[in-house]
C-alpha cells in the first residue's frame, strides 16, 4: 500500500509561539493537499531553537488544546511536531508529539540533549527516560519517535526497530557547524549516511524532518528525507531553503525485505542483554551479574 | 612519527556557500531586530569592502550607508579604494573626517606640544570612528554591521568599544585568508582584496609589519591551535615556526578579555549572563512591536 510522508523543512519563529502555531497549520494544509497521511515538523516547530530561559514561557502540556487544535485542523491526517512540554510536575522536556484528529496518540522526550561545543541544551531542558514505540494502525503498525541528537545514539532508533517500528521519524533543529567547508559538508553527510544505516540494518523506513533558517549565528541546514526499508532514498529536500518533501513508501515491500535480510529476527536481544548487563556492572564497579564467571 | 613539513594547512573555504550563510544571517538579524537597514564604516580595506558587499546583498543598494572616515594622516590609497567600493555597489555613502574631534581631546589631555603614544591615538581614533557609525545608524534608522575578522578577533588586533563595536558581525567568523576568497568571490575590486592590510592608523603601517607574521602563517597557525585543538608540539611537529607558535597561543589567550562581556560580581539569584539567559531577540522586543 501507497503511504503517502509530507515533511514540512520549514523555519519556526524564535519564542512566537502564536505565530508558528499559525505556520504549523498553513504547512499542515499544504500536506494534506498533497495526500500525505502523515505530516512531519521539525524540532521544536511551535518554539524555535535557541530558547534559553524562555523555555517555560513557551512550554505547553502534550494536551494543550493549541496543540490538539493544530492537528485539528486537517482531519485523518497523523502530525509529528516537536515543542517545549512541561509535565504535570514542572519537567521541561524537548518534545515530539504525534496527534490525529486532535487527539494525543503519542509522545517522545529528547532523551540526548548535547550539552558540548555550540550546543547547550541540558542546562535548559530535562532528558526524557523512555524510549517506545506509537501503535499507529496499518499500514504502518508502529512507529518509534525521537529528536535530533536522539539518532547519534544506535541504541534508540535500534530499540525502536526491535519493539516492533516500521517507521521510524526523527524530528530535527540541526544547526550547519560549519557551513561553507568541508567540514560542513562531512557533517551534513555523517548524519545522511548515519540514516542509510538505520534503514538498512533496522528494515525500516525514515523520515527525518529537519528545519532551516536561523537564529542569532545559526544557521539550520534542512535536507530532510525519507528513506524506504532497503535505504532507498524516496525524498530529499533542499540544504538550506524551506520546502515541503514529499514522497511514497510502499508498505507491501516491507514483508519481503525483512524475510530477504532478517536481521531484526536474527538479534540475538538475551545475549545483548547479558553483556549490557556485564558492561553496566564492570563500568561501575560492582560485581558481576549473578551466573556470570569473571 | 615523521611529519610532512607545511602539513598545517591555511582553512579552506567554500566561497559561494558562505555568502549565502551570511547574506541569511544579515536579514534574518534585520527581521528580528526589526531594522531593515545597515550602517558600515569604510576603510577602503579588504574587510569593510567585503562587509559592505555582503550587507548590500543583504538589503537594497540604497538601505546602506557606507560611511568613509578619514583622519589627516590617512592614506590617499584608502579614500580612492573605499569610493570604489561605493561607485560598485551604489550605496548610500557620508565622508566625515574625524581629525578636528581626535586632535582636540588628545591636545586637551597631552597639551598642545605632546604627540600621544601610537597606539593610544589609534585607539581615540576607532572608538571615534565608532561614534560616528553608531550616531549615523541612528539618523540612517539601521544597525551598524561589524568588519571585524577571525584573525584579528583571536589575536585581540582590535579596539575594545572602537573597531569590534557593531550590531552583528557577519564575517567574524572568517579568517583573513578565507575572507580574501569570499571577497574575490562577492567581486570586490582585486586592488583592494591585494594590497596589504593596514589599520591605517599612522603613515606606513601594515598589519603584517605590526604583528610580525603574514596573515597566511597567522591563519595556519591559529586554525591548528583553535580549529583543529592542536597543541604546539604538533603544530611545530607539522612545520609551523615555534616561535610563531608560542606568540600566537599566548596572545590568543591574552586577549581573552577582548572577546567577552565584562564579568559581573556576582551578588543576586538572576545576573545577567550568568543565570538570566535570552536570545538576543524575542516575543515584544522587536522594535515597534
Amino acid at each position: 500500500m501507497e503511504y503517502r510522508i509530507a515533511l514540512a523543512q520549514m523555519s519556526p519563529r524564535l519564542g512566537e509561539l502564536d505565530d508558528n502555531l499559525e505556520l504549523t497549520t498553513r504547512w499542515l494544509r499544504r500536506a494534506a493537499d498533497e495526500g500525505a497521511r502523515l505530516a512531519v515538523f521539525p524540532e521544536l516547530a511551535l518554539t524555535g531553537y535557541l530558547l534559553q530561559d524562555l523555555v517555560p514561557e513557551v512550554a505547553m502540556a502534550a494536551d494543550d488544546a493549541r496543540l490538539a487544535a493544530v492537528s485539528r485542523s486537517v482531519a485523518g491526517l497523523l502530525v509529528a511536531i516537536g515543542f517545549v512540554e512541561e509535565t504535570d510536575d514542572h519537567r521541561y522536556a524537548n518534545s515530539v508529539a504525534l496527534l490525529s484528529d486532535g487527539e494525543l496518540i503519542g509522545l517522545h522526550r529528547k532523551v540526548y540533549l548535547p550539552t558540548y561545543g555550540l550546543f547547550d541544551e541540558g542546562r535548559f531542558t530535562r532528558s526524557g527516560d523512555r524510549i517506545r514505540t506509537v501503535t499507529v494502525g496499518e499500514p504502518l503498525g508502529q512507529i518509534g519517535l525521537s529528536v535530533c541528537e536522539d539518532f547519534w545514539h544506535p541504541s534508540l532508533p535500534m530499540l525502536q526497530a526491535q519493539d516492533g517500528a516500521t517507521l521510524l521519524v526523527n524530528v530535527a533543529a540541526g544547526p550547519a557547524r560549519a557551513p561553507g567547508s568541508a567540514a560542513g559538508t562531512r557533517a551534513v553527510a555523517g548524519w545522511h549516511e548515519m540514516q542509510n544505516t538505520y534503514a538498512l540494518l533496522g528494515t525500516t523506513a525514515i523520515a527525518f524532518c529537519n528545519r532551516v533558517g536561523n537564529e542569532e549565528g545559526l544557521t539550520f541546514w534542512g535536507g530532510s528525507r525519507i528513506l524506504a526499508p532497503d535505504g532507498t532514498v524516496v525524498a530529499e529536500g533542499p540544504l538550506y531553503d524551506e520546502a515541503l518533501v514529499v514522497g511514497s513508501l510502499e508498505t507491501d515491500d516491507l514483508r519481503m525485505q525483512r524475510y530477504g535480510l532478517p536481521l531484526l529476527a536474527d538479534e540475538r536481544l538475551e545475549l545483548v542483554r547479558r553483556e549490557l548487563d556485564r558492561i553496566i556492572a564492570e563500568r561501575a564497579g560492582l560485581p558481576a551479574p549473578d551466573g556470570d564467571p569473571p | 612519527m615523521s611529519q610532512r613539513a607545511g602539513a598545517a594547512p591555511l582553512p579552506e573555504i567554500d566561497a559561494e556557500q558562505t555568502i549565502s550563510v551570511i547574506v541569511a544571517f544579515l536579514r534574518s538579524q534585520l527581521a528580528q531586530a526589526g531594522f531593515e537597514r545597515l550602517v558600515v564604516g569604510l576603510s577602503g580595506g579588504v574587510d569593510s569592502a567585503t562587509a559592505a558587499f555582503l550587507a548590500a546583498r543583504a538589503v537594497e543598494p540604497e538601505r546602506l550607508l557606507a560611511v568613509r572616515m578619514p583622519f589627516r594622516s590617512s592614506a590617499e590609497s584608502s579614500e580612492t579604494d573605499a569610493m570604489r567600493v561605493v561607485t560598485e555597489l551604489g550605496c548610500q555613502t557620508q565622508r566625515i573626517d574625524i581629525t578636528p574631534m581626535v586632535e582636540p581631546m588628545l591636545a586637551l589631555i597631552d597639551g598642545p606640544e605632546e604627540e600621544a603614544l601610537k597606539v593610544r591615538r589609534g585607539n581615540v581614533m576607532a572608538r571615534q570612528r565608532m561614534i560616528v557609525l553608531y550616531d549615523r545608524s541612528v539618523a540612517f534608522d539601521a544597525l551598524v554591521c561589524g568588519t571585524s575578522n577571525k584573525t584579528e578577533a583571536l589575536l585581540g588586533y582590535g579596539t575594545l568599544h572602537g573597531d569590534m563595536a557593531a550590531a552583528l558581525a557577519p564575517i567574524g567568523d572568517l579568517y583573513k585568508s578565507q575572507l580574501r576568497e569570499v571577497a574575490t568571490a562577492l567581486g570586490v575590486p582585486a586592488e583592494i582584496v591585494a594590497k596589504p592590510p593596514s589599520a591605517d592608523l599612522w603613515p606606513g603601517q601594515t598589519d603584517e609589519g605590526e604583528l610580525g607574521a603574514t596573515y597566511e602563517d597567522l591563519d595556519r597557525t591559529l586554525f591548528a591551535l583553535v580549529d583543529r585543538r592542536w597543541s604546539a608540539e604538533r603544530c611545530v611537529a607539522a612545520g609551523l615556526d615555534a616561535d610563531l607558535v608560542a606568540w600566537v597561543a599566548r596572545r590568543v589567550a591574552a586577549s581573552e578579555f577582548k572577546r567577552q562581556q565584562p564579568p559581573i560580581a556576582k551578588l543576586s539569584l538572576r545576573t545577567p549572563g550568568v543565570d538570566h539567559l535570552y536570545p538576543r531577540r524575542r516575543p515584544g522586543s522587536r522594535r515597534g512591536s
